[in-house]
């Protein structure tokens, strides 16, 4: 079963090819890391998928229905900087977004939608900053907040851009915690990321991304240093350090 | 009611309708739309006399209101279509308000509708212009318009209140979870139409800017809840108003244009000495960290 099939997806930007036949299929159940350099397409692919962007062509299907009719069963997690912070209002306010859905146009949260919201921000550890003015949030706190909403969502399928960028350390496991347990409760979680010390510990699949794929699937046999130098191209210095850390571990 | 308190009322339906309104816009930061819309609703005033041959509020409402989606429309496709957003807003608004000034001149003297009095309005006269039925008559017509639109503002803010809250803090996430974002944004570019033509009689349509950007930028510096923005945006609003007439009536000058100089003025208390964001304050709290931390 495939959470999510992606075929030939191809996005521009400014008249320039930004994703060129992007295809591939994430089995449900997997944490599966997009890596590539800069300007690579990571987040722009993201959000084509998730139709947040203009594609010229290509479908997306999620568990073999098509995006648009499933989008109730989609987290997001948005890159923090996405946002403007100094919004006036709280962090139990944010996670509520999450339950929109279960919400519904025109009525107001319930009880049982807060305590959700409550219980969601608890699992963050931040459950003593609910009602703080979102701009008194540390970065890493700012992106607990976010992880609490996806959560809120209760969604089957997560996609989250770049959620470890500035974040404390604690918060960094945290995330990695969730995403654990996302996994065990069969979830699918793709995660735009650039860290490449990290992908072998946080990533069961991997996609190398550079305007078009060069590789996917298990981490260990496409985490390799002939991918790596095949998406980074001629960024060597980079690469030198990466390849010690890809041999270490596998 | 004597003519001072329909002059008054007025005014601080004025301040109340577009300050609340024009609060949404702060937080959208778009607020440079409204500059736009407040412009090209005189199309749409002059639009709706070519066609009903009257100045009568209704039309005048829905010409507006076409107007200003137009406008807003407009400023979206010259955008998408890579114009920089300021230069798209500057090209739509300045094309559609000359577009008026034309037509206005085919008007000529018919009726009182003139660039002077669209550009400044006249609070003054107000009092004047009153609807009659049987020829009986009920007030102002200026209050039966701003009374109307401030109730189907109110109203519509209500009822997707967590749809205008949801899109302005986040658009993207709420387009992914089914939030009717781009009807929200047309909703809000109807309200702000709706206000501008309803104050236009009274404050015209330069300072009608001030009275919706304003007191929302002001209340943005004074709290950190969404609704309490919206409530203190239109208490700003109504007290300018006050203010606004008192001077105006102490010093013999213009009404409309002291309730934007009173606008300015709370802007300014408010950023020199909010408690939250304000200057002076903030300096003093920092002086005083400095001074525990060299004592520490």
């Amino acid at each position: 079963m495939y959470a999510l099939s992606v075929k030939d997806i191809s996005v521009t930007y400014d008249k320039q090819l930004a994703l060129e036949d992007v295809s591939f299929a994430v089995p449900e159940g997997s944490i599966t890391g997009i890596i590539g350099p800069n300007g690579a397409g990571k987040s722009t692919l993201i959000k084509s998928i998730l139709q947040l962007l203009p594609t010229l062509s290509g479908n997306v299907e999620v568990f073999h229905k098509p995006i648009k009719s499933q989008k109730k069963i989609i987290g997001y997690v948005p890159q923090r900087s996405e946002v403007d912070w100094d919004f006036p209002t709280n962090a139990l306010d944010v996670v509520l977004m999450g339950r929109y859905n279960h919400i519904g146009l025109f009525k107001r949260a319930n009880k049982k939608e807060v305590t959700w919201a409550k219980t969601c921000l608890e699992k963050v550890g931040m459950q003593d900053y609910a009602t703080r003015q979102i701009s008194q949030l540390s970065g890493g706190q700012q992106q607990r907040v976010f992880l609490a909403r996806a959560m809120a969502q209760d969604a089957k399928v997560y996609f989250m851009d770049e959620p470890f960028a500035g974040v404390d350390a604690s918060t960094e496991k945290a995330i990695i915690q969730l995403m654990k347990e996302w996994k065990a409760e069969g979830k699918t979680v793709l995660v735009v990321h650039h860290d490449l010390q990290t992908v072998n510990d946080y990533f069961d699949h991997v996609l190398l991304l550079n305007k078009s794929p060069i590789a996917y699937g298990e981490t260990q046999t496409v985490f390799t240093l002939d991918n790596l130098e095949q998406a980074y191209g001629g960024k060597i210095a980079f690469l030198q350090k990466a390849p010690a850390t890809v041999k270490e571990s596998t | 009611m004597t003519y001072t308190m329909w002059i008054i009322l007025t005014g601080c339906l004025v301040g109340l309708t577009c300050g609340v309104t024009g609060s949404i816009l702060v937080l959208r930061k778009m607020s440079m739309i409204a500059d736009a819309i407040s412009h090209t609703v005189l199309l749409g005033i002059v639009g709706a006399f070519f066609v009903t041959q009257s100045l009568n509020g209704v039309p005048m409402l829905i010409g507006a209101g076409v107007v200003g989606i137009l406008t807003a429309l407009f400023v979206e496709m010259l955008h998408s279509s890579g114009v920089q957003s300021d230069a798209a807003i500057g090209i739509v608004f300045t094309s559609l308000f000359a577009l008026g000034v034309v037509l206005i001149s085919f008007i000529g003297d018919q009726v009182h509708l003139d660039v002077q009095h669209a550009l400044m309005g006249e609070i003054a006269f107000v009092p004047w212009d009153t609807l009659s039925i049987n020829g009986v008559s009920y007030g102002p017509i200026a209050v039966w318009m701003l009374g109307a639109v401030l109730i189907i503002n109110l109203l519509l803010i209500t009822l997707f209140y967590k749809e205008i809250k949801m899109s302005t803090f986040d658009a993207q996430f709420a387009t992914l979870i089914g939030v009717p974002v781009v009807f929200i944004h047309y909703l809000l570019m109807t309200m702000v139409s709706l206000s501008t033509v309803a104050s236009f009689d009274s404050v015209g349509a330069i300072l009608v800017v001030a009275m919706l950007i304003v007191p929302g930028a002001t209340a943005y510096l004074l709290t950190d809840r969404f609704l309490i923005l919206l409530i203190l945006s239109g208490v700003i609003g109504v007290v300018s108003a006050l203010m606004g007439y008192w001077f105006a009536v102490s010093f013999n000058v213009s009404i409309a244009g002291s309730m934007a100089v009173a606008t300015g003025v709370l802007f300014l208390v408010a950023f020199l000495f909010s408690p939250k964001h304000g200057v002076i304050l903030r300096k003093w709290r920092n002086k005083i960290e400095e001074n525990v931390q060299q004592s520490a």
